[in-house]
């Protein structure tokens, strides 16, 4: 002879519904923290160790990288992730320390905002960065100002 | 001569332990004397097999009998004398002396992240409470087959094993920098005890007990630091069933 017992009616938080952001967001720093371990040694890599290295850093060197498609795209992704994953792991912080509401809100709109803020200026040079400024002296500029 | 003979003849003289000095530092606390907790040293000739616990014995028995710890069983099964020893979680009565520096002073306080009562005794509640949340019983509606027992391959019974040997004896989640900051984290114990069911092959309430630790209270606040793993004398990994817990959250089922 067997019984059942009915499940104990005991108190339990019901999810409510909508997008889970703590989860999403726990997703979100393994994910951007895989691609940025890629994204950030290859960014080094190229800047530091391939030709003459740390020497050849110039203003024709960023200059020569930011009008080409490929490092767009590579230094848009490293910064939209790199911030996005520093912020959210600031907010995780503040939400552990700031005992206090108003600290908390205060701090996390400060964080959004330089954020924010940030993105738009880095998004900004990426796309409008101008490699060949007029006027300017030409054994500085990358060699395709020059018509080379 | 004549005594050399009945020594050499008569039951073989018990090998004396080597025993050593060693100074426990203990941080006492009397709610109704003290306002803040203080770090008071005890001298002690102690044996090479004794344990920590011992040590607290010989003090409340022989120095002090103020001394407030708990402790049940003595032998690692109940998990009542979980204390910070050295600045690490453990059990009392699983930490040889020996196994320690007794060159240096031993530190022993109470566990960290649960209100102070009396010396080594920490209130419980706020820890069984999250255990409770968790609802760590089996649920199961439907009727055995045959109206006989639930079977279960060994392989089932695996799946969940190392989550059975936890002895809620706090260590664990007492040792959480995420539990430090507020107290409202689940913790790994209720984590655990949560992982127990929810690998659970006979049990139906997976669902239930994985959307209360998808809270915002929940996992997610878990950092992988790996200290619950480090702290829990039972060797349960500890960091591992959270993250296991995490996958099945995510997958959507054990």
């Amino acid at each position: 002879m067997t019984t059942s017992i009915e499940s104990p009616r005991a108190a339990r938080t019901v999810r409510r519904g909508g997008v889970n952001w703590e989860k999403w967001g726990w997703i979100y720093m393994r994910v951007s923290g895989v691609a940025l371990v890629v994204l950030i040694f290859g960014h080094l890599f190229v800047n530091l160790m391939i030709g003459d290295g740390v020497k050849a850093l110039d203003f024709a060197f960023v200059g020569g990288k930011l009008s080409n498609p490929f490092w767009q795209v590579w230094d848009t992704l490293m910064l939209w992730l790199a911030l996005i994953h520093g912020a959210n792991g600031m907010r995780t912080i503040t939400n552990d320390y700031a005992h206090n509401r108003l600290v908390g809100v205060v701090v996390k709109g400060a964080i959004l905002a330089a954020t924010v803020v940030l993105i738009i200026l880095g998004t900004l040079v990426v796309y409008t960065f101008d490699p060949c400024p007029a006027g300017a002296p030409t054994d500085l500029l990358p060699t395709f100002c020059t018509g080379g | 001569m004549a005594s050399d003979v009945v020594e050499k003849s008569g039951p073989r003289a018990h090998e004396a332990v080597p025993t050593f000095t060693v100074t426990m530092i203990v941080r006492r606390f009397d709610p109704e004397v003290d306002e803040e907790p203080r770090w008071v040293d005890y001298d002690l000739q102690m044996h090479g097999t004794d344990r920590v616990l011992d040590a607290l014995h010989k003090i409340k028995w022989e120095i002090d009998g103020s001394l407030a710890f708990r402790r049940s069983c003595a032998h690692g099964v109940c998990g009542s004398d979980a204390m910070r020893i050295n600045g690490r979680n453990r059990l009392a009565c699983k930490t040889l002396l020996k196994d320690l520096d007794v060159s240096q002073p031993i530190y022993v306080e109470a566990l960290k992240g649960l209100p102070l009562e009396k010396d080594l005794i920490v209130d419980m509640e706020p820890f069984f409470d999250s255990f409770r949340e968790v609802q760590p019983f089996l649920m199961a509606s439907t009727k055995p087959k045959d109206g006989k027992e639930r079977l279960q391959s060994p392989e089932q019974r695996a799946r969940f094993d190392d989550t059975t040997k936890c002895i809620l004896c706090a260590a664990c989640t007492s040792s959480c920098p995420v539990f430090w900051t507020d107290g409202q984290y689940f913790g790994p114990a209720a984590i655990v005890n949560a992982h127990r069911f929810i690998f659970d092959s006979r049990d139906e309430g997976s669902q239930v007990r994985m959307d209360i630790l998808n809270d915002q209270e929940g996992v997610w606040r878990c950092r992988t630091t790996f200290n619950c793993t480090d702290a829990c004398p039972r060797g349960i990994q500890v960091t591992q069933a959270i993250a296991e817990v995490k996958q099945a959250i995510m997958r959507g089922k054990p």
